[in-house]
């Protein structure tokens, strides 16, 4: 038993026996691309000429032997050849050169960024193809998709729900087999929530492991670009080519980059996963729960010691992060009123009216809400009593994962409190949309690595997941458990809406 | 202290932001219904807490998100302006900045 579709690994090994080309690979993917389209609006442009023409230049370089050695410039050549030819998704606030960046917003419509992002020109200085970019919540605002001005995206699982978000396009492009891997990014488990919501595997890396350059700001303090996979490796393997310091993002750490794929394979037995128990308790779906504790179970059968651990201020997360957020959103944000790029409103009479009805024409109804409460939270006389308070809990998070670590290797939650629920119905009670992140943002708060893995279907037919959060920079942990419990229960489902084999 | 219509008016005003009387009724309720759950923070005491700003390094400290400050290549101007919505002999054209003067007699 295996997870269907088309690996990286699957991929790279027919090129290599001369099975297929690159180019029929990027073909294959655009077609599914523009094929799902109508039904999924996963993607927000396509970008089939220049993704035939990268294809094309590969099949060249590699020559009639499909030796491709010579397009690998990377530190670590073994590596970062697995993704030779590899179609990649990569989500509309991420910059890629030539190719537009809306972050789903009406602001940014026809912003083509004049610079690769980072992670971009890591993944295609290893060979990936780049197919387009994926709708997302209006500036990664959101746990459905349903914020996006280009439309939402549906679930391939079932077209009357919602994929999760924010990075849903990412999430719908990889559970439909368009693509095996793709780019998304974080605040508050805007990667792991649509993972779990689709049926996919997620990544979050740990805070300073890669590099924000090129992604599109939004909590400054939370962002990290993160990863969809088909499977734990594919996500491993995307991670450890876009991982590691960059000069132009002051964050990102000068540490070296495990070869997170080759170390998947080792034994985990005797490793210790905590349980916080208290988080299993109300507000979680029955499915939701009966499949974590098959999980939990599935864990002890391969050897794993499981623990209890407490994080008792877990609970205040979504109140800290949605101060947190909200205010370095409404700072980051403040440069969208018109003058350099994007939108400008029609005749305005004088500065402050174009600012004024630049944002207010530009912006949609979630994103101006977390300005106004980002703004209010930061205005004079409310900053201790809310961002510094906000900073202070968050701290006490931090230290919660901390003590947590002292007795186990990996904390495992549900991603998310229920399965992917239906279109329109949670976007009248924003609070009840925040509460979709309650198991992620924890993570995003204390800076540490997260993935959530595919742990079956609810009685419903609809994808459930788990998460696994590590230490900080311990990535190889999480991402070795995550697939061994893989290797043991593949989710051998297939959703509905799938691109043709 | 509850939110009320005249502080949302106030926000958005800093937030420049046009909200019109429909979002005004909306947004209110809103933002004061996750004020009000965000202030369950208050419970804790943190008096003797230090703040967060982000992760932690390999080292175990705190996110250092400051670097050298020295000058670096830039975009260039004809770059910069390539997407400008009213670019004008290498400038951002923007609208007045100032009322006009019939306005300005009446301040």
């Amino acid at each position: 038993m295996t997870v269907p579709g088309k690996t990286i690994e699957l991929i790279t090994s027919e090129l290599s026996s001369g099975k297929t080309t690159a180019r029929a690979v990027a073909v294959r993917s655009l077609a599914a691309a523009e094929n799902l389209n109508d039904t999924l609006n996963a993607f927000l442009q396509i970008d089939r000429a220049g993704a035939t023409r990268r294809a094309e230049e590969l099949d060249r370089e590699a020559g009639t032997d499909g030796a491709a050695d010579s397009i690998v410039q990377g530190q670590n050549a073994a590596t970062e050849s697995l993704l030779r030819a590899v179609p990649i998704a990569v989500k509309d606030n991420i910059c890629v050169r030539g190719l537009q960046a809306t972050c789903g917003s009406r602001i940014l419509a026809g912003y083509h960024p004049p610079y690769d992002a980072t992670v971009v020109e890591r993944l295609r200085a290893a060979g990936a193809v780049i197919v387009g970019k994926t709708n997302c919540d209006e500036f990664a605002m959101g746990s459905s998709n349903e914020n996006s001005a280009f439309g939402p995206v549906r679930n391939p699982w079932d077209t009357e729900r919602v994929p999760g978000g924010s990075s849903g396009g990412s999430a719908a492009a990889v559970a439909a087999r368009v693509v095996p891997a793709a780019l998304g990014s974080e605040t508050g488990g805007s990667v792991r929530q649509p993972a779990a919501l689709c049926g996919v595997v997620g990544v979050k890396p740990t805070y300073g492991r890669v590099s924000r350059y090129g992604l599109v700001a939004f909590g400054s303090s939370l962002d990290q670009v993160s990863v969809f996979g088909l499977t734990v490796k594919d996500a491993a393997v995307v991670l450890q080519t876009i991982a590691g310091r960059d000069e132009r993002d002051a964050t990102t750490a000068d540490v070296s980059v495990p070869d997170y794929a080759a170390q998947l394979a080792d034994d985990i037995r005797g490793a210790r996963v905590g349980v916080p128990r208290e988080l299993l308790g109300e507000g979680v779906d029955a499915d939701v729960r009966a499949r974590v504790e098959e999980a939990i179970e599935a864990y002890r059968e391969l050897g794993v010691e499981i623990v209890d651990v407490a994080l008792p201020h877990a609970k205040y997360s979504i109140a800290v992060y949605y101060i947190i957020a909200t205010a370095e959103a409404s700072s980051n944000l403040a440069r969208y009123d018109g003058v350099r790029y994007g939108y400008r409103t029609e005749d305005p009479e004088d500065l402050r009216q174009m600012y004024r009805r630049t944002r207010d024409e530009g912006f949609g109804a979630e994103v101006k809400r977390r300005i106004m409460l980002g703004t209010y939270v930061l205005s004079s006389g409310y900053y201790d009593a809310y961002y510094l308070k906000a900073q202070k809990v968050r701290t006490l998070i931090q230290q919660d994962f901390l003590d947590a670590f002292d007795v186990c290797d990996a904390v495992l939650t549900p991603t998310t409190p229920t399965p992917a629920f239906r279109l329109g119905e949670k976007t009248d009670d924003p609070l009840s949309m925040y509460l979709s992140d309650i198991y992620t943002c924890m993570a995003n708060l204390a800076g540490v690595p997260g993935v959530s893995v595919p742990c079956g279907l609810s009685s419903a037919g609809l994808p459930v997941g788990f998460q696994l959060m590590g230490r900080h920079w311990g990535e190889s942990t999480i991402l070795r458990l995550a697939h061994a419990y893989e290797q043991a229960h593949p989710l051998d489902a297939r959703p509905r809406v799938m691109a043709e084999e | 202290m509850p939110i009320t219509e005249s502080d949302i008016k106030k926000i958005a005003d800093l937030a420049h932001l046009e909200i019109t009387d429909e979002e005004l009724r909306t947004l209110a309720p809103q933002v004061a219904s996750i004020v009000a759950y965000v202030e369950q923070l208050k419970e804790l005491d943190t008096s003797r807490v230090e703040p967060a700003t982000g992760g932690l390094t390999p080292e175990g400290e705190r996110t250092a998100a400051t670097r050298e400050d020295r000058a670096r290549d830039s975009l260039g101007q004809a770059l910069a302006l390539e997407q400008a919505p009213d670019p004008a002999h290498g400038h951002f054209r923007v609208p007045r900045v100032l009322a006009s003067s019939e306005e300005k007699e009446n301040f």
